[in-house]
């Protein structure tokens, strides 16, 4: 059966208190941690972070703690503006971009724990082997049975629209994680992410193998596990309707039936 | 440990080809079910009070029977697609999921017939 408690070595205890050397504004962050070397179960440490020496964002708010409170911490980072997808996380029960989520705008104390339902590596870093492998899995190239032109494959202003809307996933696997199908069966589902990603082939004009493309899709679980929750389009810090993408690659088998 | 490529993972035994008819029908049935449950409901309540010979009487026109009959097919199919969707979301071990939808088919199979089966008594 799909499990609905956390396996005993799962399950979060209370953790250390760490407060900032400074003393301006403090501000509570509770902050999931795990380190697997140490064979203890994951705890919540709560850091009491000094906001006027830290930027807006909870990932400035993780970039303080680890420079000026506790380097143990361990999180993914890169761009900071919302482009990379390497700091999503669950912030305040919401799976977003801590570089793009806005410390300031939360409410009372703000509590980060890493993307839901996946294996944890370290504190707030998922293991994303299987999601990036299922995106790998739709073949995200284009692939076309004409010899290639010496210059770009041409596409009109009408056909280029399409993609709006699908280009734009960063792969911050935000949607897919919270997407209770996932949970239950990421080992068959493909997940809103990779399914978006699919769409935006099968939907490209300049692609020649959507039969192909749909073939592979058509199974009770790759894709059909979707059962519209909508939670992918609730959750896509970019603003992107994942579900919509998914009822698009549905209704698309269909109309060639 | 899983030695296995996480890429050949992903991809596992390909697709089945066989998901988007059960999704079809799935949807197909659940629109039809609209205007025929509404029908049947009231029709149901116009009937409270009335006594088993009028109930029968109205049961056996053919007109009646005919939507019943379709009423009961659509409603159990339905419920079997349904009950499916969720057998195949939460049970995980392979043996018990096989046993159980087998089982569920079976059950739908026999209580469908069954209704259909007495509403043709009454109106042949």
């Amino acid at each position: 059966m799909a499990e609905f408690t956390l396996p005993a070595n799962s399950r979060i205890s209370g953790g250390k208190r760490h407060k900032d050397p400074s003393n301006g504004r403090l501000r509570s962050v509770k902050v999931y941690r795990w380190d697997p070397d140490s064979g203890e179960n994951p705890r919540l440490d709560i850091y009491e972070v000094d906001m006027d020496a830290c930027g807006p964002m909870v990932l400035d708010v993780l970039i303080r703690i680890k420079n000026n409170i506790d380097s143990t911490l361990t999180f993914r980072r890169s761009c900071r503006e919302g482009i990379c997808g390497s700091c999503a996380m669950n912030i305040n029960g919401i799976n977003t971009l801590a570089c793009t989520q806005s410390a300031v705008e939360i409410d009372g104390d703000i509590s980060i724990y890493p993307l839901p339902h996946m294996s944890v590596i370290k504190d707030l870093v998922p293991d994303l082997n299987n999601f990036y492998a299922q995106y790998a899995s739709i073949k995200p190239w284009l692939q076309s049975d004409s010899p290639a032109p010496d210059r770009e494959r041409l596409q009109s202003e009408q056909d280029r629209s399409k993609l709006d809307g699908l280009y734009e996933c960063i792969l911050c696997a935000c949607c897919s994680t919270s997407c209770p199908s996932y949970w239950w069966n990421s080992d068959k589902y493909l997940g809103p992410a990779a399914l978006l990603q699919a769409n935006r082939w099968i939907a490209d004009s300049r692609d020649d193998a959507t039969g192909e493309r749909l073939d592979e899709l058509d199974d009770a679980f790759k894709l059909y596990r979707c059962h519209t929750i909508m939670n992918c389009t609730n959750a896509c810090p970019k603003g992107l309707n994942p579900a919509k993408a998914i009822a698009d690659i549905k209704k698309t088998i269909i109309s060639r039936k | 440990m899983n030695l296995r490529n996480p890429l050949a993972r992903a991809k596992g035994l390909g697709a089945s080809g066989e998901g988007s008819h059960h999704w079809w029908v799935q949807r197909v049935t659940a629109i039809a079910l609209v205007p025929l449950s509404l029908w049947f409901v009231f029709s149901i309540i116009n009937h409270i009070g009335n006594s088993h010979e009028e109930v029968t009487i109205w049961i056996a026109q053919p007109s009646v029977a005919l939507l019943l009959i379709i009423y009961l097919g659509f409603m159990f199919y339905h419920a079997q697609l349904g009950i499916q969707v969720v057998i195949e979301d939460y049970v995980h071990s392979e043996l018990v999921k096989v046993v159980s939808l087998l089982l569920v088919k079976g059950i739908i199979l026999v209580a469908g017939l069954a209704s259909i089966l007495s509403v043709l008594r009454l109106a042949l």
